[in-house]
């Protein structure tokens, strides 16, 4: 199926791999540094962030994630193209 | 460039290529950091994101030591 | 239980239609040192080593996982579209022999994925060691993979996949580090 995503498609997912890139590092820096409270706050600040953009994208490009980690559109909107090694 | 090494490996008069000078090796710099010390200055998210790493000063730009030959 | 995201963990691009290049990225799909070979070796790990670094291990694991769909979409791209002639003359004549343009768990010589590559000694220390050796062996392919590629956007997110290696090295020292501590004993920076 060939859609042509907008430039903001990118740009969103950017924003999110960006912040969710922070939220990798910090949880595997986490896991050997448990007592470390200020990386523990940004930790909980990006995790908030990543939730609001989370929404901004599948608010108009559709589930992320399932299994009832996103709300479903109807028709069942999951299944559809195109897939992350697709775009 | 602190993290890149090299040695010159020993080339025979009958060797059929050419010398290819130094031979490189890679040292980055985790290996001088037996654990992370708390509060390390930190990139933005899209610039972590571009490096690969949150810290700068574990980040390693890595690029191909060798002249291209054909 | 694992859950999918429907997003890359980094923006993935290729610059040429190039299958020769997807013929040695498959190193890091189904090779010994590959993602899929890190993903397992950690994920199994977990059931024998003390508490303090199960969650290191399930979480390096799991990115290792999305690694994996990184180098599957590489050689995704590299390949999709790409004639039966490009494939041949790309020296991937066996694989369109064998499996089209389809993925297929093996290296680069096309040796399949094999178990035999995830070491579990059920030692700690000589499991972690394994892992770092591990990691420092991806590092140094992804290595090799850029000094062999010329396709700057490729290179891009390889870079990306060698630094991960790195952090993933360091986290693995500092769990030798924690359990070489006393219990319940601080580690001390
Ligand atoms: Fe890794």
């Amino acid at each position: 199926m060939e859609t042509n995503l907008p430039a903001e498609y990118y740009q969103l997912l950017e924003e999110l791999q960006a912040v969710d890139f922070v939220l990798v590092e910090l949880t595997l820096y986490l896991d050997t540094h448990p007592n470390d409270t200020a990386s523990i706050q940004q930790f909980n600040h990006y995790a908030q962030e990543r939730k609001k953009l989370k929404k901004a994208i599948e608010s108009k490009y559709g589930p992320m994630q399932q299994y009832g980690n996103s709300y479903s559109g109807t028709p069942w909107d999951w299944n559809k193209a195109p897939w992350p090694w697709q775009v | 460039m602190k993290y890149v090494k090299s040695y010159v490996p020993y080339h025979s008069p009958f060797d059929p290529c050419p010398p290819i000078g130094k031979k490189y090796y890679r040292t980055p710099p985790h290996l001088y950091m037996t654990f992370q010390p708390y509060n390390l200055p930190q990139f933005s998210p899209q610039e972590a994101l571009k490096k690969g790493t949150l810290w700068p000063a574990l980040y390693d730009y890595y690029e191909n030591p060798y002249d291209r030959r054909s | 239980m694992w859950i999918y995201e429907k997003k890359l963990q980094y923006p993935v691009k290729v610059s040429t239609c190039n299958p020769r290049l997807a013929k040695f990225l498959v190193e890091q799909y189904g090779g010994a040192d590959g993602e899929l070979a890190a993903a397992l070796r950690y994920l199994n790990q977990r059931y024998t080593i003390p508490d303090k670094v199960i969650g290191l291990l399930t979480d390096i694991g799991t990115e290792e996982f999305a690694h994996l769909e990184m180098i599957a979409t590489m050689i995704y791209k590299l390949t999709k579209d790409a004639t039966p002639q490009q494939m041949r003359d790309a020296g991937l004549d066996a694989h369109y022999a064998n499996h089209d343009s389809a993925l297929f768990y093996h290296n680069a010589d096309g040796v399949p994925f094999t178990a035999a590559y995830i070491q579990a000694k059920g030692d700690p220390i000589a499991d972690l060691y394994e892992d770092i050796a591990a990691e420092e062996k991806a590092r140094a392919t992804y290595q090799w993979l850029i000094d062999m590629s010329d396709d700057p956007d490729l290179n891009d997110g390889l870079r990306f996949l060698r630094e991960r290696e790195i952090i993933h090295s360091l986290r693995f020292r500092e769990a030798v580090e924690i359990l070489k501590q006393e219990r319940d004993q601080k580690v001390f920076f």
